[in-house]
């Protein structure tokens, strides 16, 4: 049948619309870019993933006719991308080989929160975090939480995202970045203090300190 | 008795892999007596909550 790959002119006009909303669509786009970005370091894969997504959700684009549902669909398919361009990109970046970064190979880090006796030191202690489910609507707190990732050494930052952003298991990850389960639950756990510590001091403490 | 540096580490494991039991004992009793370490597994759970939505955040507007 030739008409086999018109069913996308024919599908229900609320659907079609979301792609019609331009600010939605560009807005979309801009923030699947950064996401894609932080992972893949490197522009033209990041825009051909996201290129791919949105043409992949643009096919099927009959399924969604509300734009909260197909956003979340468009990341889930973006986030399979990313995984299949990590896979690919092995054998050139493990995360085995890059760089743990300034102060961070040694112990710099634990030595600053922790007392030698093992106890948090007393200005380190975690402080509680007011609503933090109210800053997911908050631009700002986007903001520094980009920037806490960001400035995160290359190695802690990928297999972060690859665990919480991408949610791939531990055995999947060590196979593809070559390292030991022990070794990604440290470098997890310094991942985590890491950006813990970013979001306290520049955002969670910040009006009281 | 489990000190705050392997407490820590504990709380971020279990969200990587189950702990055992005997790593859950010593983790709850040194939670018990410790509100610094408390908080800081909350904000693991906290931590990854984010991540979650990052994909679902309302994006900043473009001006």
């Amino acid at each position: 049948m030739t008409n086999a790959n018109i069913s996308v002119e024919m599908a229900p006009s609320e659907a079609e619309s979301i792609f019609q909303d331009v600010a939605f669509t560009k807005a979309l786009r801009t923030q699947m870019l950064k996401f894609a970005k932080l992972q893949v370091r490197d522009s033209q894969l990041a825009e051909d993933a996201v290129q791919e997504a949105m043409l992949s959700a643009y096919q099927h684009i009959d399924r969604f006719a509300r734009q909260a549902a197909f956003k979340t669909w468009v990341f889930s398919i973006l986030k399979n991308k990313l995984i299949d361009l990590l896979r690919k990109e092995k054998r050139h970046t493990a995360a085995s080989q890059l760089e743990e970064g300034p102060n961070l190979s040694g112990d710099a880090l634990i030595e600053h929160l922790f007392e030698e006796n093992g106890h948090w030191q007393q200005d380190e202690r975690p402080k509680k975090w007011d609503q933090p489910d109210h800053d997911v609507e908050n631009d700002d707190f986007w903001r520094i939480f980009d920037a806490c990732l960001e400035a995160l050494p290359a190695k802690y930052g990928r297999l972060f995202m690859m665990r919480e952003f991408l949610e791939m298991d531990t055995p999947e990850i060590c196979h593809n970045e070559e390292v030991s389960v022990s070794s990604l639950n440290v470098t997890l756990y310094r991942a985590r203090l890491r950006l813990r510590e970013c979001l306290e001091d520049h955002w969670f403490q910040k009006e009281t300190s | 008795m489990m000190k705050c540096k392997q407490a820590t580490q504990m709380l971020s494991e279990k969200l990587d892999r189950p702990l055992s039991n005997k790593e859950k004992i010593n983790l709850a009793m040194h939670t018990a007596i410790c509100s610094p370490c408390r908080q800081f597994g909350r904000q693991m759970e906290t931590l990854r909550e984010l991540s979650k939505s990052y994909t679902k955040a309302k994006e900043p507007e473009e001006k």
